[in-house]
Parts: structure tokens; C-alpha cells; sequence
């Protein structure tokens, strides 16, 4: 028995999320008096997950898997486990985890919980908490098949430091044949993703067209921050599908959100409520946004923002 | 093309959320219940498959007769027939044996359903589908084109988009960008009569497995008030978040 988690990477580097599997990993582990086993996919330069508490780790090479592949991932997971003996597989949240996790489950014959936001509040019985009703409840969950599948939410667990030496070691997986192929990738390069961000500089309506976007990615620039916007926004042609957040949209779990002249439809908030600290700058005070945040300035964009770039510039520079 | 599309029945999104029996089970008191929004979006590309391409739409429910009116509103939209498994759904896993149940004895070719459903958001039943059946599986579609056996489709990833070719038959977990909100349709009193007539064949679960179940359900702790920074005090906010909130 043991716990295998997949540490997630990308483009040769680990995704902040295998550091919260890992962490998450070493203490379910240590729950179950047994230890955490981690198995990497196509990444060299794996000692940085002993940090967190990985014994063991498990590397997979293999050029049929360089680009994702949700079957193939799968059950290369699945084959680590039964070699390892893992009867708990924890992976992360993410959207290729979530693609990869049903597949997953069904192959490894394990009850499967999605999106948990912290450590099992028993293991006899079983029970993660995991996110409900859009944010808006939990659900206390009971796995009771002998195998789990556990996918960890984004920014919820943390990461924990927990420095052991690990054993590195190279398995050999068996892929057979996909059914789905990938063709191609369109991605912007160098821009801090909405799934990766730390903060996440969002806008609305308020800013009144898309012409007055320059100071949004000024502030985002600033910050580190990846950029987003409100339904009604993507809607009107003024910023790309992609950065819609909200309900239908993407969701949103970072530690900082900042909401400029967005009114905070509950579709919107939906999306956006399982991120840790939440700004509002709207001129409204009775926008409903600011019944959701921690920290609200009233006031005109147009002047806080530029006044807000100008100040955290100043800030970075005392601070870096 | 015979097309199964799963329509989960969830609460409206503006629904006020509260739990009774000791935070056991869902309220349903007072409120309205609705075809998940994600499977809104796939639905209307069945239509439009319907409608081109010539493709027969099912569409599928596991719940209780509760379900129906939801069932009803999808035949409205335009899908030929439906079925809804009476049972109540326990689980991903358990639900997910029943589509499959139902997708293998019909012979349907094409599963479409939304990634999640907005009550558990677990993205859950459609790759657990197409694993029991040993369909291919698209998770996050945004848009998908089919010429016979032949698909091609995008999928969202981080930062932007991924055009994968598969083949039928197939699992499709879709989202917006399958279609746009603007596409999507709402029942006329033609289709709302029409679907009256149409119908609707309640058959029994094959078995009652679950992997996972519900022990409580919690509410996220109370929220303190906004704290308010003015408009001409911008280090104050600096401030709080660097200090107090330890975010930048």
C-alpha cells in the first residue's frame, strides 16, 4: 500500500500544482502510516519534489506522451500504481486532470472525488471535502472502494514543505494506440496563463470599450498577472473567449483577484469566488461585487487604475 | 448519426443554497431547476448536427420523475425523443453506468454532454462514459466537425486551444465555444406543444453500484465585510494587501 500522486508539468517544468499534490500526498500518506510515491511524466530534473515530502520518485520517459494525452496519461498512472502497489492515486485539478481523472478512475476501478479543497477528515471511513454548487457549497464525500482517485483543487490544500531524499528511479510504461491525436496547439507564448496565475487582473463593462484595455494589461504587467474579463465583455467582442471568467467561463482560484467596473452578476462571482483576497474598484457602491470582496475602492477606474500601476511600480521597486 | 445527449437537471445558478436533515441533503425548497447550463451548449450542436447533417437526437436523464419537466424543455429545443433512468443519482460513477447502459442498447454513436455539471462541477460522467463503453473521449470541446467516421475538435487548455482528429464513436464533454450563447435556443410554443407527443420512455437502473456517496454538505464560512479603501488613499490598499492579506 502507498500513495502515488502525479506531479504535473509542463514544457520541462513542474506545474505549482505538483508541489500541492505532492504536499497533499505526504499527508494523506502519513494518515495511512505509509508512504508517498510520485510519478513524473517526461521531465527531467525531478529532485525539486522531495521538498514537499516525495520518498519515492518515479520517472516516466517516453516520446508517444510528449504532447498530452489524456488516455495515454492515464494509464500510465494506472500502470505506476499497480507497480507500486498505490491504492490512493491523487492528481490535480487542473484541466488536463480533469480530462485525464474519469479515464483514469474507471481504469483503476476507484471511486473518484474532483476539485478537493483539503486533507481527508477520516480515512475509516474515507471522506474528502470537495467544492459543490459553484463555489457556493462543499460536499463531505465518502470514497468506499478499495482504490481512490483524488483530484486536488487548485490554491486550496497549499504547498508544505517537508524535505525527505528521495529514491529516483525510471519505469517503463506500455502505450498502446489513442483514439484522439493531437494536431496542434495554438497558445500565446510568454503570457502567465489564468490556470498558472498567482493574480488574476480582471475587467468589465465599466471600462466602456476595448480601446481602454492598455491600462488592464499595464496593471496586470505590474502584478505578474494574468488578464481576464466578465461575460458581457467576451460577449461583446471586446477581449478573447478565452479570458472570459464566470460561471460558463473559466474558473478562477488565486490568491489575489482585482475586478475593475465589473458588477459582480452572480454568474460571474460563481466563477471567481474560490479565490483567496478579491478587489473591487467600481464607481457603484451598490454594485453587488462589493458584498463579495475583502477590499473595495468606490471610485472611477480611469483614476484609481492608472494611480494603483503608478504606486505598486514603487512598491515592486522598494520591495524587489 | 444517432446522438445521445446527457441532460443533467440542476438547480438555476442564481438559486439560494441551503441544506437540511442536519446539512444531509440539498433544499429544493422553492428552488427552480434547470437544464445544466453546459449541456445547453451541446444540445444546440446535436441540433445543429440534427438539422445539417441529418442525425437523430436522444436525449437522457438519470433522476426521478422530477426530472421531467427538464427532459420536456430539451424535447421542446428539438431532440426526437428521451429517456430517464429512475433512479436517483448517488454518484459520478453510478450515473455514468447508467448512460453507458443506455448508450451500448441503443447503438448510439456520438455522446454529448456538458464537461460539468453546475451543481457538482465534478467533470465526471462523460470520461467515465466513454471508458465503460471504450469510446474516445473530447473533454473541454469548443468546437467539433464530423464527416462520417471522421472528427476533428478543439479543446481548451491553458492559455489557449488544442485541434485534436478522433473517430466516432466518441464522448464529447463540451462547453461553451461548442456553440455561442447566442446560438442557443429557447422552446417556442410549437416545439413546447410538439414535445408533448414526443416520447419519453422511462426505463429502470441496471444496478445500483456507487464508488463515492454524500455523507454532509457545508457552507463556506461567513464572509467578513468589504473594507473599503478611498479612491485618493491607493498606499492604504498597497498596504493591506502586502501586509494584511500577504498577497502581493
Amino acid at each position: 500500500m502507498s500513495v502515488l500522486v502525479y506531479a504535473n508539468s509542463s514544457e520541462g517544468k513542474f506545474k505549482k500544482s505538483a508541489f500541492e499534490v505532492v504536499s497533499y500526498g505526504k499527508k494523506v500518506a502519513e494518515e495511512l502510516g505509509t508512504n508517498v510515491i510520485a510519478v513524473t511524466i517526461n521531465i527531467d530534473g525531478v529532485a525539486e519534489l522531495q521538498n514537499y515530502g516525495a520518498e519515492t520518485i518515479v520517472t516516466v520517459n517516453n516520446d508517444g506522451l510528449k504532447v498530452f494525452n489524456a488516455q495515454g496519461y492515464a494509464s500510465v498512472i494506472k500502470q505506476v500504481a499497480e507497480a507500486k502497489g498505490s491504492n490512493v492515486i491523487i492528481i490535480d485539478s487542473s484541466i488536463d486532470g480533469l480530462y485525464l481523472g474519469p479515464l483514469l478512475s474507471v481504469a483503476f476501478n476507484a471511486g473518484y472525488a474532483s476539485n478537493v479543497v483539503a486533507a481527508p477528515s477520516s480515512t475509516s471511513p474515507f471522506i474528502v471535502k470537495r467544492k459543490a454548487f459553484s463555489n457556493k457549497g462543499f460536499n463531505n464525500t465518502e470514497i468506499s472502494t478499495e482504490n481512490k482517485v483524488i483530484g486536488l483543487a487548485k490554491n486550496s490544500y497549499g504547498i508544505h514543505e517537508n524535505s525527505v531524499t528521495a529514491s529516483v528511479e525510471s519505469f517503463q510504461a506500455s502505450i498502446g494506440d489513442f483514439g484522439v491525436a493531437s494536431t496542434s496547439i495554438d497558445k500565446a507564448v510568454g503570457k502567465v496563463t489564468i490556470a498558472d496565475a498567482d493574480v488574476v487582473v480582471s475587467a468589465g463593462r465599466g471600462l466602456k470599450g476595448p480601446e481602454n484595455w492598455g491600462m488592464v494589461e499595464e496593471l496586470a504587467d505590474v502584478l505578474g498577472a494574468a488578464t481576464a474579463c466578465s461575460k458581457p465583455v467576451s460577449d461583446l467582442g471586446w477581449r478573447p473567449h478565452g479570458e472570459h471568467v464566470g460561471q460558463t467561463g473559466k474558473p478562477v482560484a488565486t490568491n489575489l483577484y482585482i475586478a475593475i467596473g465589473i458588477s459582480g452578476a452572480i454568474q460571474h462571482l460563481a466563477g471567481i469566488n474560490a479565490s483567496k483576497v478579491k478587489v473591487v474598484i467600481n464607481t457603484d457602491p451598490e454594485a453587488p461585487f462589493f458584498k463579495a470582496a475583502d477590499y473595495g475602492i468606490v471610485g472611477d477606474a480611469f483614476e484609481v487604475v492608472p494611480q494603483l500601476i503608478s504606486k505598486l511600480r514603487d512598491f515592486k521597486a522598494q520591495n524587489s | 448519426m444517432k446522438i445521445l445527449v446527457c441532460i443533467s437537471h440542476v438547480p438555476d445558478t442564481t438559486s439560494k443554497i441551503n441544506f437540511t436533515d442536519n446539512d444531509t441533503k440539498f433544499d429544493t425548497n422553492g428552488v427552480q431547476f434547470v437544464i445544466n447550463p453546459y449541456d445547453e451548449f451541446v444540445l444546440t450542436r446535436a441540433m445543429w448536427f440534427k438539422e445539417k447533417q441529418g442525425a437523430s437526437v436522444t436525449v437522457v436523464n438519470v433522476g426521478s420523475a422530477s426530472t421531467e419537466p427538464t427532459l420536456r424543455k430539451a424535447l421542446a429545443i428539438g431532440a426526437d425523443d428521451a429517456i430517464r433512468v429512475n433512479a436517483e443519482p448517488i454518484d459520478g460513477m453510478s450515473v455514468a453506468k447508467e448512460i453507458a447502459e443506455v448508450a451500448k442498447n441503443g447503438g448510439y454513436d456520438l455522446v454529448l454532454a456538458g464537461k460539468e455539471s453546475s451543481d457538482y462541477n465534478g467533470q465526471m460522467v462523460p470520461g467515465m462514459v466513454a471508458a465503460m463503453l471504450g469510446f474516445n473521449f473530447v473533454n473541454g470541446c469548443v468546437g467539433m466537425e464530423v464527416d462520417g467516421n471522421n472528427v476533428t475538435a478543439t479543446r481548451e487548455i491553458d492559455g489557449g486551444s488544442e485541434s485534436l482528429v478522433t473517430t466516432l464513436p466518441l464522448v464529447v464533454g463540451g462547453q461553451k465555444g461548442i456553440v455561442e450563447e447566442s446560438d442557443l435556443r429557447i422552446p417556442n410554443m410549437r416545439g413546447i406543444m410538439m414535445a408533448r407527443k414526443k416520447p419519453l420512455n422511462v426505463v429502470e437502473p441496471t444496478s445500483s453500484e456507487n464508488a463515492t456517496s454524500s455523507q454532509s454538505f457545508e457552507k463556506p464560512a461567513p464572509k467578513g465585510a468589504v473594507k473599503l479603501v478611498d479612491a485618493d488613499n491607493i498606499d492604504e490598499l498597497i498596504n493591506l494587501l502586502h501586509n494584511k492579506a500577504k498577497v502581493i
